[in-house]
């Protein structure tokens, strides 16, 4: 594996909230290409790991390292390189106060200064890939669960992104909604579509991932392809874990 | 029988027909409007920037120590806009007036501009407060969601939070507007011909109280019924993204 194949990659990541450490010193390698799955239980840090990818969350310490460039270097301009990462939210958090079309084209329009109609076409579009092109003129209010997670991963598509980071974008969505979703992000891979997924569904992460990274008190504990992950895991914390949500 | 209709006449147009004083009240009412307008003008527009100021700080300053030369400016500016926010809310209006008049204006007595000032003044420290708690209503992920797409903080405000922050104000916005228009009838303790100097003036020339005060009082009335209208209206049509 050449290293300019590497989109990601994170050196010693540690993260504290006051005097809580939440990550202890995280490594990570993410390739284009690659469907990084990461699971553990709630408080593991691992929702914490995904949004220090992007700096929605500020590391104390470490470097994230995204198309060879530093960005918790403060002179780095962090919106650029998040132009370029999109993400996903367990809430959703479409703009209320917008149309749907309205959401998917503010980022296009005001940031890669893409004219109204261009930035609209390529929304209409993909739209129509997740089967909800008849809901351009609705609210956010209008929909479903499920149906507001599609649009807000069709938002982060419309700013063309190298990659997707998805934090439990399943987790708020009612048992029967989960599959449309689910259905979308796996198209998405099958597309080549560089991903972390922060999740609870394995189903997902055995059928999807490339990488299944398993995190605990802030460390990652084992990681592997789905096939070794899965049916021989080696930690004691991970068969435990697995013996639970299996 | 008859002598109580004439005395009620005589009085109706002792107040409003001799020397025209419905004409005065109409002046008055202009004074009132012209002070109320561009008052309210003033204490959005300050009201607006120090609550940016405020949550600002909030947002990105607690709990972390200042880096940039930027962190330092917001810290004192954050501290200047709570000392005038404090002053402002602490002391009252009509002081603030007097002192507007008597000492910052001392020398040209412009008393229209002395009371447009110090309303919009005193209206921007309350309505700072208002638009901050409406900054802070919004939902954090509203504003993660934006940064992730590549906003920065100030586009994040302009397209996001403002327009949200400000359908969830409206209604204590519109209370103090209601406020200020009715703050406004102390102007005549600067020489100010407002619509409540001039009813207070007409009852102490006619010796007639009834008339002018009630008139008085359901003029204002009818601004506040009024005001409150308009505001319902764009209520609703703000409303029209909630199903």
């Amino acid at each position: 594996m050449t290293t300019d194949n590497v989109l990601i990659k994170v050196e010693n990541l540690c993260k504290s909230f006051g005097e809580v450490e939440v990550l202890k010193g995280i490594n990570a390698e993410i390739k284009k290409g690659d469907v990084m799955v990461v699971i553990g239980a709630s408080g593991s840090g691992k929702s914490t790991f995904l949004r220090c990818l992007n700096l929605l969350e500020e590391p104390t310490s470490g470097k994230i390292l995204f198309e060879g460039t530093d960005i918790t270097d403060a002179s780095v301009n962090i919106n650029l390189h998040r132009q370029k990462m999109g993400m996903v939210f367990q809430q959703f958090n479409l703009f209320p106060h917008m149309t749907i079309l309205r959401n998917l084209t503010i980022g296009p329009t005001k940031l890669l200064k893409q004219s109204k109609s261009e930035a609209e076409q390529n929304a209409i579009k993909l739209l129509e890939r997740v089967g909800l092109a008849d809901r351009a003129n609705a609210y956010p209010s209008q929909l479903s669960g499920g149906q507001k997670q599609r649009i807000a991963i069709v938002r982060a598509l419309c700013m063309n992104p190298d990659v997707m980071l998805f934090d439990e974008p399943t987790s708020a969505l009612d048992p029967e909604m989960v599959g449309e979703v689910l259905e979308v992000m796996k198209q998405l891979a099958a597309e080549g579509m560089t991903m972390v997924v922060v999740t609870h569904e394995m189903g997902f992460a055995r059928e999807v991932g490339t990488d299944i990274v398993f995190v605990d008190e802030g460390v990652i504990v084992e990681q592997g392809s789905p096939k070794e992950f899965f049916e021989n895991p080696k930690s004691p914390r991970l068969k435990d874990f697995l013996s639970k949500v299996l | 029988m008859q002598d109580f209709f004439d005395s009620i006449a005589n009085s109706f147009t002792k107040t409003f027909i001799t020397d025209d004083r419905w004409l005065q009240l109409l002046s008055g009412l202009g004074v009132t409007i012209q002070i109320t307008i561009f008052a309210a003008i003033i204490g959005v527009v300050i009201g607006f920037l120090i609550a940016i100021v405020r949550s600002t700080h909030d947002l990105q300053l607690s709990g972390k120590k200042c880096r940039k030369f930027s962190d330092y400016a917001l810290k004192v500016a954050n501290f200047l806009c709570n000392i005038y926010i404090t002053v402002i809310r602490g002391t009252p209006v009509v002081i603030q007036l007097m002192i507007m008049y008597f000492i910052v204006f001392a020398s040209s007595r412009e008393g229209i501009v002395a009371a447009i000032l110090s309303f919009g003044l005193n209206s921007g420290a309350y309505v700072a407060e208002i638009v901050r708690s409406g900054i802070m209503s919004v939902d954090k992920g509203q504003f993660e969601a934006s940064r992730s797409i590549g906003f920065n903080y100030k586009s994040t405000m302009l397209y996001v939070i403002i327009p949200q922050a400000f359908k969830n104000i409206l209604p204590a916005l519109g209370n103090e507007f209601i406020v200020l228009v009715k703050e406004t009838s102390v102007a005549g303790y600067v020489a100010l011909h407002d619509l409540t100097y001039i009813g207070n003036l007409i009852r102490s020339r006619t010796y007639e109280a009834f008339f002018p005060l009630i008139t008085v009082a359901l003029i204002y009335l009818i601004i506040v019924l009024l005001l409150s209208f308009l505001l319902k209206k764009l209520e609703r049509r703000l409303r029209s993204s909630d199903h």
